[in-house]
């Protein structure tokens, strides 16, 4: 590959990195996992002139759960959550989606946060991430703020996030004593973006739906949080007339563009089908 | 002396591949492996639109960056009259643009610099002004009377059409339709594919001005035909060019072509006095280099009541690009797509194409193809299968009631091949039995039954390949034979050097095979040389199934004219009359004598130790083989899958391919060839497409759009065979390379088809896409609640 010229850096704490990014703002990109940046330098569709390389930063691989809530470190790789036996016990939207990510070797160095920071609309993780009310911790010199992720997501390859912040750390709030979640995923082999994404998590409570989460990838500029058959779960024992319900609210929720993938009502039916799959196995796992 | 037991079979053997030992341990010498002192670095600004006025170019900032050593553009290759080149087909492609852009992807402009980071950096300083021109994307609106002219540099050209070539006897066939019980028709697009060898095109050219030299390595498939046409466009003198195709990283048609990057690079070269490497990114690949297939075909099968063939109308639109750029027999303008009447006895067919330019890029090269008969063979499989539909029968039946038949061979057809050799019934019995076919067809109504969708797709393909003859087959005049030669050293080891040129074949296993078996050498000790101009005879070149029909056949011959001689010294040495000789494997010995025996090597020690007086030393020879036919591979696939009622996805549950290809050679070698075939056929069924958007923007160039299955999706394959050999080979074998490409898309997509019968769906053009079969059963479902 042959990037423009860039100046590296790979400081060892964060508050090194966080000086530089505050030195060199807009000029500079953080690298992580590298899994979309370093393709956008080689293809020089990004050619920043400094990269601050934190994957020699001590302490931010952790993964864990703490005061009832989970926290994913900025260097936590996809194949780490591939692999977490926390994360296939407690967070099964997570377990899910985590080994329909690309291909190991994007797994193996590709970060979740990472991928919620590049906000590609076909980006699976945000997904995930939006079903489960999660935020993002944000760092700079200065402070620390968090961003739920619908407010970090502001179009396509669009963040919120500031020149001078780091992202280190996703904070997911507790799933509840009774989940339910997963991701289903329309790609056209191994490695291919999602062509359609959804990603539900259910808080249950006996036969009954206390919370739902249902977000939706590959379907509009930016991932896509289905507010109105999250509203249509929430309380409700989840029979057939509910399930289809939810799954057309959802559909209606999605907002696809026509291209080599499908059609629009292609997009927007499998995104019906994949709800109603969806909840149909969260009806029968909490019937069994 | 008595010879000990030891191995003297090696046809049929599945010897390991010799040359995989460096490939395994990354020893392999790719052309971007070859680092030459002084060596400056190229490389290639392309056009962003598809057809455009190139209105000025500035490379004055270029040119300014330290470390950039020359900008060649258009005007400056003109100036050497070099902006324009030849193709294969005997069109014209430009080297580097000069009047106009006509895809987008076009070379425009190259950068030679000190290094190739250098090279990108001053690219993006060239500043050049285009003036857009309406773009042609659909060849058929690019026949229309009103189309602009894409190609009005060429004297003459008025539109844009190509060629129109036919094949077969319209009379004959219209008189077959007049009294047909039954006319099926089908129209399909066979859509833009690439071949996407995993190593994409490279050079290094060297023109020494010491020695007036030129050198040049290059990822080729046929070296030979590349130093001719080298010499035809530069005027260099042929005896001082040498091409150099070292190992190659596949090739699968697309490194057959001359490609701009190469004449910029020797160009570049020249000028400058210093080796210039060019290695081309694959986006540069996807988006500018032989692109394959884009035929899109009409096709009507005419039948009696009883489900006889009567006759064949075909006609074919292909979409060549701005170049009719694939290397392609002279006589044949729409390569040898008119075998479209494949395995059955067809008693009348015609068939018409056109070739259109459009403002993509050029190509049309055979992708892993025998010059079009991928396209003929899927066209006439679909067909039948339809037929059968139609006609409530059976499509094995239909099939199996139409074959040429084993006492037909050598059987003429009615656009004019001869085929050699076949048992076509064989191969469809033993594939339905290997499948289960009666079970399969049993549980796709059971699971109907229970809404879910099973389908079962068959082909019977019959291909032509080993190009060729050469009263029919040349390219740009040069006649397709093909060439060996073989030299045994003193101590009894051999060196076989070849004009063809292996991408990953095997040639150094399959061809030391040959060696072996007819003069007794074993592999081990026999050397196989390709791809050194300088160092090996003549030849055409690797592709279109003809390495071991050509040149494996050369082997042969120059083999068993070496032992010819050996006879001789042999005799001389056991002093006894030549023909009280007899061979067996790797020794002579004395007729009822055995005891009384001399071993191959022995005598390759006498032919310069020991030789008859009067007799030539050495033990060499040389053959070039004009073979007497073409041969005629053939089989039949069965696939199964079940395809999702919800989302239209397709997964493949059974492939059962089975393959007469002839004497096997190497039968692990020959398995491989086909599990590759296999996985293109799948890919091009399933996933695999160059598209473009109105304004011609290539959707395709690179791997996240253009795909490639992995190991994940690629089905199980089994395999079986049946074994006709060929009349005329003289080692009964005939080619495979790509028998699998040929043959099992249609078996897939038949097989989808199939699983959708009961919603009247009968085609699905491919990539057939999960969106595509979703749309399918969306239009069948309405059709049948109006």
């Amino acid at each position: 590959m042959f990037p423009r010229s860039f100046e590296y850096f790979a400081p060892t704490s964060i508050e090194d990195a966080l000086a530089l990014l505050a030195e060199h703002g807009e000029d500079a990109k953080v690298l992580a996992g590298g899994q979309s940046l370093i393709p956008l330098m080689k293809l020089r569709f990004a050619a920043p002139d400094y990269i601050v390389d934190i994957n020699r930063i001590q302490g931010l691989d952790y993964l864990e759960e703490q005061d009832g809530s989970l926290r994913i470190g900025a260097l936590v790789r996809t194949s780490d959550m591939e692999r977490s036996e926390l994360i296939a016990s407690r967070y099964p939207a997570m377990a899910a989606a985590a080994p329909l990510i690309s291909d190991p070797v994007v797994r193996n160095l590709g970060t979740v946060v990472g991928s919620l920071c590049h906000a590609d609309p076909q980006g699976d993780w945000a997904s995930v991430m939006l079903a489960m009310g999660a935020e993002l911790v944000c760092r700079s010199a200065t402070g620390e703020r968090r961003v739920a992720i619908g407010d970090l997501i502001d179009g396509p390859f669009t963040t919120t996030l500031e020149p001078n912040e780091i992202a280190t750390e996703v904070h997911v709030p507790d799933p509840g004593a009774h989940s339910f979640g997963t991701y289903l995923k329309l790609e056209r082999k191994v490695g291919d973006f999602a062509s359609v994404g959804v990603a539900v998590h259910l808080a249950l409570d006996g036969d009954r739906v206390e919370r739902a989460g249902i977000a939706l990838t590959a379907v509009g500029a930016g991932n896509i949080k289905a507010k109105e058959a999250e509203d249509a779960l929430a309380g409700a024992v989840l029979d057939d007339a509910t399930i289809d319900r939810a799954a057309s609210l959802a559909a209606e929720a999605a907002d696809p563009k026509t291209d080599l993938r499908g059609s629009a009502d292609y997009k927007r039916e499998i995104v019906r089908v994949f709800v109603t799959r969806a909840l149909s196995q969260a009806a029968t796992a909490k019937a069994a | 002396m008595a010879v000990e037991e030891k191995e003297i079979e090696w046809l049929g053997k599945s010897v390991k591949r010799k040359e995989d030992d460096r490939f395994v341990r990354g020893a392999g010498n790719y052309v971007d492996d070859v680092v030459l002192p002084n060596m400056l670095h190229m490389a290639i600004l392309r056009s962003p639109f598809a057809h455009a006025r190139l209105t000025s170019i500035d490379t004055s900032a270029a040119e300014a960056l330290d470390g950039v050593v020359a900008v060649v553009t258009g005007a400056l290759l003109a100036e050497h009259n070099l902006a324009w080149m030849p193709t294969l087909s005997g069109d014209t492609q430009a080297v580097l643009a000069t009047d106009k852009v006509r895809f987008q992807g076009q070379e425009v402009a190259c950068v030679v610099a000190e290094n190739p980071y250098i090279a990108h950096d001053a690219l993006e300083l060239i500043e050049v002004e285009y003036d857009p021109l309406p773009v042609i994307v659909d060849p058929k609106k690019s026949l229309d009377d009103d189309a602009p002219v894409i190609r009005n540099d060429k004297e003459g050209q008025k539109d844009n059409r190509i060629y129109h070539w036919e094949a077969g006897d319209k009379e004959a066939t219209d008189r077959a339709f007049e009294g047909a019980d039954v006319v099926v028709s089908l129209d399909t697009h066979y859509p833009r594919s690439h071949p996407a060898p995993l190593e994409c095109c490279a050079c290094i050219a060297d023109v020494n001005p010491g020695t007036g030299k030129t050198t040049i390595y290059m990822t080729s498939q046929a070296p030979h035909a590349i130093r001719t046409v080298f010499a035809m466009v530069t005027g260099l003198p042929e005896q001082n060019i040498q091409i150099i195709s070292p190992d190659i990283g596949g090739g699968f048609g697309n490194k057959v072509p001359v490609y701009p990057g190469y004449v910029v690079a020797t160009a570049a070269s020249l000028l400058i006095g210093q080796p210039v490497k060019w290695t081309e990114d694959r986006s540069g690949n996807l988006a500018s280099t032989g692109f394959a297939r884009d035929f899109h075909m009409h096709g009507e099968l005419a039948l009696d009541r009883d489900g006889k063939m009567l006759g064949l109308r075909v006609g074919m639109l292909s979409d060549q690009g701005y170049a009719y750029a694939d290397a392609q027999p002279s006589k044949f303008k729409a390569g040898l797509f008119h075998i479209v009447t494949g395995s059955y006895d067809m008693p009348a067919a015609h068939v018409v194409t056109d070739g259109a330019y459009t403002n993509k890029a050029p190509g049309g090269v055979a992708y892993r193809c025998s010059f079009r008969v991928t396209e003929a063979s899927f066209l006439i499989e679909r067909l039948v299968q339809n037929a059968a539909y139609e006609m409530d029968m059976e499509p094995a039946e239909l099939r199996r009631k139409n074959f040429i038949r084993p006492e037909q061979f050598p059987y003429t057809s009615v656009t004019g091949f001869i085929y050699d050799s076949g048992d076509y019934e064989k191969a469809l019995d033993l594939a339905l039995e290997k499948s289960g076919y009666n079970e399969l067809r049993a549980e796709q109504k059971r699971m109907r039954d229970e809404g879910k969708l099973l389908g079962i797709g068959l082909a019977s393909f019959t291909e032509v390949v080993g190009a060729g003859p050469s009263r029919d087959y040349d390219i740009l005049g040069i006649k397709m034979f093909d060439s060996a030669e073989l030299r045994v050293h003193p101590t009894g080891k051999a060196i076989l050097k070849l004009g063809v040129k292996s991408q990953g074949q095997g040639h150094e296993t399959t061809f030391a095979q040959i060696v072996a078996s007819e003069l007794g050498i074993p592999p081990d000790d026999v050397t196989v040389q390709e791809g050194d101009t300088d160092n090996t005879p003549y030849g055409l070149g690797t592709y279109a199934s003809r390495s071991t029909p050509t040149g494996g056949a050369a082997t042969a011959v120059v083999a068993r004219k070496l032992r010819e001689k050996a006879k001789e010294i042999a005799a001389h040495t056991l002093e006894v009359a030549p023909e009280d000789l007899e061979w067996k494997g790797d020794h002579f010995f004395v007729k009822g004598a055995p005891d009384q025996s001399t071993t191959i090597q022995e005598v390759a020690f006498a032919a310069y130790t020991n030789h008859p007086q009067g007799m030539e030393a050495g033990l060499e020879g040389v053959t070039y083989y004009d073979p007497p036919n073409m041969t005629y591979p053939f089989g039949t696939y069965v696939v199964a899958v079940e395809v999702d009622a919800k989302t239209g996805e397709w997964k493949v549950r059974t492939v059962v391919a089975v393959d007469d290809c002839g004497i096997r050679i190497n039968p692990m070698i020959v398995e491989g060839q086909i599990m590759g075939g296999l996985t293109e056929g799948f890919a091009m069924s399933s996933m695999q497409q160059i598209a473009f958007d109105e304004e011609g923007n290539c959707l395709g160039s690179n791997f996240m759009d253009y795909l490639l299955p992995t190991a994940w999706e690629t089905p199980h394959f089994e395999l079986h065979e049946t074994v006709t050999p060929s009349p005329h080979h003289p080692m009964g074998c005939k080619g495979v390379g790509e028998s699998a490409t040929v043959g099992s898309p249609a078996a897939y997509a038949n097989a989808v088809v199939d699983a959708l019968l009961h919603l009247g769906v009968r085609n699905i053009d491919m990539p057939m896409t999960s969106a595509k079969v979703w749309e399918a059963m969306q239009q069948g479902r309405q059709a049948q609640d109006q």
